[in-house]
């Protein structure tokens, strides 16, 4: 069977199949991307991320619900994370999206991140590829809940909404790298809790302090993005069709601004530097791994320092070819 | 890399009670299979279609309410509509012995009640992915 041409035509069963494919790894998912790859680009990617807890999966919920009251068709993929002891991942996010009426304009795809530390799984920015390949006008990425370094949706999304529960803490915290330098639009979720609005004072009071040209490109004129503080209470879809128009009005803005386009190009860049690595570090496990252990007991012995130790299996590699 | 099973946990039906689901869920996780749990008062509908796009390779229903033998036979048919019939499906919760052969004809590979040991769950789903 010709699994993704049964997928462009429509069929969700195919796609499902794809979407393990290019997940596993395993050799059928490549040859996918490779056919797929040149009809994406089409699709506005929205990574939506934040702290656990902080209400990603149930906002991503309503705001599924609001673009298919609007007619709009989209997909979500959800990233939760892999047990490090035990390999397994429990996916939880579908059960905050559960009044979500099956339809065929809605696909949603549950992932554990299987090792991978940027807060999305390594597959991710390939199954959103194939989701946008296929046709689905918008795509939206929730993250791992994330901490302060896991910022790699950035390279995957078009759109950045970040996700604050009241309570997060002082001016320093958000000041401190991560995630604020990453968002485009800042989300106050759980709003109708007291201590919301000193939540959105600490965080306008910041906003001026993200160095300009974090996120977008130099040269590029940033006037016209207000990076909006809006207030949600998810659970009671208040302020959810607001965001939703704020999104819209972001990927206007970015096609306008010619924002866009550099995006397109960190994108590109980012998406061959993260199969390079996977290959590198395919061709290590492949070709170095008896020479691995005799070189961590050099360490450990204290024969050799780590670096020079790398240092010379890599040049081992590199004369394999 | 390693190919994963992906298991989907879901509960049908109105009864509001899901910590054996829970139990059940967590002891796949910790057996290396990645779960997806989808929660309470799901239609048979919303079962199938998770296990769709999900991609699974088993799925559980958890069913205490005793609507057991009305609950499956729906499942099986939305399963059977996209294409998923061949997706082996167990059950935990309260079953009456007289009912496991009608379930076991209705397709169902394995019935699990109270207090069964996880890893006989994990052992099944093992078994019924290999083949």
């Amino acid at each position: 069977m010709d699994w993704v041409q049964a997928a462009v035509d429509g069929d969700r069963r195919a796609l499902a199949r794809l979407l393990s494919f290019v997940e596993d790894g395993i050799p059928e998912g490549r040859e996918a991307l490779a056919r797929l790859f040149p009809k994406a680009g089409r699709a506005h990617i929205v990574g939506v991320t934040g702290s656990p807890g902080a209400g990603k999966s149930t906002l991503v919920g309503k705001l599924a619900r609001e673009f298919r009251s609007r007619g709009v068709m989209l997909a979500i993929v959800a990233v939760d994370p892999t047990s490090s002891y035990s390999g397994g991942a429990l996916l939880g996010d579908r059960l905050r999206m559960q009044d979500l009426v099956p339809d065929e304009g809605i696909f949603i795809r549950s992932m554990a991140s299987r090792g991978h530390p940027g807060g999305i799984a390594h597959a991710t920015r390939d199954v959103v590829t194939v989701l946008d390949a296929v046709g689905f006008p918008l795509v939206l990425v929730e993250t791992v809940g994330a901490g302060q370094a896991q910022v790699e949706v950035a390279s995957v999304a078009h759109t950045v909404v970040l996700v604050e529960a009241p309570g997060m803490g002082d001016e320093v915290q958000a000041l401190k790298a991560g995630l604020m330098e990453i968002a485009d639009i800042i989300v106050v979720n759980k709003a109708d809790r007291p201590e919301a609005r000193q939540t959105v004072r600490v965080l306008q009071s910041v906003r001026r302090d993200v160095p300009p040209g974090c996120r977008y490109g130099e040269g590029v004129p940033e006037a016209g993005w207000e990076f909006p503080i809006l207030q949600t209470t998810a659970l009671e879809n208040e302020g959810i069709p607001a965001l939703a128009d704020t999104m819209t009005a972001h990927r206007r803005y970015l096609q306008e601004s010619g924002q866009w386009d550099f995006l397109l190009q960190r994108h590109a860049r980012a998406d061959v530097e993260a199969w390079l690595s996977r290959y590198l570090v395919e061709l290590m496990e492949q070709h170095i791994a008896l020479g691995l252990e005799e070189a961590i007991g050099t360490v450990l012995r204290r024969e050799k320092d780590p670096a020079s130790v790398a240092r010379e299996l890599l040049e081992h590699l590199i004369t394999l070819k | 890399m390693e190919k994963k099973i992906r298991v989907l946990i879901a509960k049908p039906g109105l009864d509001g009670h899901d910590r054996g689901a829970k139990v059940v869920a967590r002891a796949l996780r910790d057996a290396g299979m990645e779960v997806i749990y989808t929660g309470l008062r799901q239609t048979p509908e919303m079962v199938a279609e998770a296990a769709l796009q999900e991609d699974v390779g088993v799925v559980g229903l958890s069913i205490l309410s005793g609507a057991h033998l009305a609950l499956v036979p729906r499942v099986v048919e939305e399963l059977q509509k996209r294409g998923m019939g061949d997706v082996p499906l167990f059950i935990g919760g309260i079953v009456p012995p007289d009912d496991i052969p009608l379930l076991k004809q209705m397709g169902v590979r394995g019935v699990f009640g109270p207090g069964t040991n996880t890893q006989i769950v994990v052992d099944f789903i093992r078994q019924v992915t290999e083949e």
